[in-house]
């Protein structure tokens, strides 16, 4: 008798795989989105299971929406697609590669089964001493807090990046007045849920990049719909608040290693106000970045 | 108290399954697009709300049910806004006589509504 955990997480890996084989082979581009989107949400749905809740939540907005929204957005862009060929080799070669991959992670997996693992024990050690009291919140922007600072230049590398490349578009097309309304609606929605998924970073399962997605998501509706003016990269407070979490995180990374015990280390009393305005700061930039790695400035550009 | 709460909640629970399993026939075997979003978005609407109906039957307290009502409100008129645009986007394709860029003419908005 197979209970019904193991009969839900079977079918959770095999949609994974067959999902993951179809975003990849399916014949036309806009199934192959589609098929990635479809993976990205039941990948949510897989970390959730796993009882990461906040790899869950940055997955289905990160994974599953933006870049489902940017890769649309890109194809929309591109020229039509030309006919596939078939190449045997290259698909030998991959294949090769795949499972060269497979084997290299299953071989560091394995050792994990059954050594018991220390951080766990470690983080719940010092979590009265990071300021918050969610331990993921205290390894992002306590004890790793470098990875963290790291993550937000890659992203400020990203939106560089995009902008060297100038993506050209047509003007939009005038948005429906069903969707115009929609989007009034849930834009109170979009600013309650981020702030909510903000301010319970410290105590749950939320923080820095699930809200910011959130609202990036929000800013990118209105704009769609036309009810936010243009957005460019040529409005001096836009580029402040891209710019504005690295840095503070710089900052305050910066005084504590001239004036405090180290690189990022907070004095203790301190930690919970700097973490707090660090995730403000940080939410702040991730939305501003991700709305413009979505939509783009490209109509100033065009002018 | 709680025993018969449970009990109660079975029925729910089955014909919520049931409207979802239905909802996803209704995509696969539907001949066009207005008939499919129809079958997706109503059925898949009353599927979600007997279920969260069964499970607020089975919750601890008032609050995860209300959690789960409030929940069930913003995908009804998620869903139903969505519908409406997907519909009337198939209706613009099928008014300019099928151009060839049909997938990729206004992927963002359909894509923003889900």
């Amino acid at each position: 008798m197979i209970n019904a955990d193991l009969l839900f997480d079977l079918t959770l890996i095999l949609l994974l795989l067959g999902l993951a084989v179809a975003a990849i082979h399916a014949p036309k581009l806009y199934t192959s989105i589609v098929m990635f989107i479809v993976f990205g949400l039941m990948l949510a749905l897989t970390w959730a299971r796993l009882g990461a809740t906040d790899l869950a939540l940055a997955e289905a907005g990160i994974g599953a929406g933006l870049i489902g929204v940017m890769l649309l957005s890109a194809m929309g862009r591109s020229p039509p697609e030309p006919a596939s060929r078939s190449r045997p080799l290259q698909h030998i070669a991959s294949l090769t590669l795949a499972v060269l991959v497979l084997l290299l992670l299953t071989r560091a997996a394995i050792p994990l089964l059954d050594a018991s693992p220390l951080l766990p024990q470690q983080v719940a050690q010092e979590l009265d001493n990071s300021g918050v009291s969610h331990p993921v919140t205290a390894v992002l922007l306590n004890f790793r807090a470098w990875d963290t600072l790291l993550e937000l230049v890659v992203l400020l590398l990203a939106l560089l990046g995009v902008r060297q490349l100038q993506p050209s578009t047509g003007p939009r097309p005038q948005a429906w007045p069903l969707l115009v309304a929609w989007s009034r609606v849930i834009a109170p929605l979009v600013v309650m849920v981020g702030g909510y998924l903000l301010w319970s970073g410290s105590h749950a399962p939320g923080g820095a990049f699930q809200a910011g997605v959130v609202l990036a998501a929000g800013v990118v509706t209105l704009r769609l719909s036309g009810l936010l003016p243009n957005i460019g990269w040529h409005q001096w407070p836009l580029r402040a608040l891209v710019l504005v979490g690295v840095a503070l995180f710089s900052l305050v990374a910066a005084t504590s290693a001239w004036l405090g015990e180290g690189w990022l280390a907070y004095p203790r009393e301190w930690s919970g106000g700097l973490i707090l305005s660090i995730e403000i700061a940080a939410t702040l930039s991730i939305a501003a970045a991700l709305t413009l790695l979505v939509i783009g400035d490209t109509e100033e550009l065009a002018a | 108290m709680t025993e018969w709460l449970i009990w109660l909640s079975w029925p729910l629970l089955l014909a919520g399954m049931f409207f979802f399993i239905s909802g996803t026939l209704g995509v696969l075997r539907f001949p066009d697009v207005y008939s499919r979003l129809h079958a997706v978005t109503k059925a898949d609407t009353l599927g979600l709300g007997l279920l969260a109906a069964g499970l607020a039957l089975r919750s601890d307290g008032w609050q995860p049910a209300l959690l789960m009502l409030l929940i069930w409100l913003l995908v009804m008129v998620s869903s139903a806004t969505a519908c409406q645009l997907l519909a009337r986007h198939q209706r613009e394709f099928d008014s300019d006589g099928g151009a060839e860029t049909s997938a990729s003419q206004k992927p963002e908005e359909q894509h923003d509504q889900r």
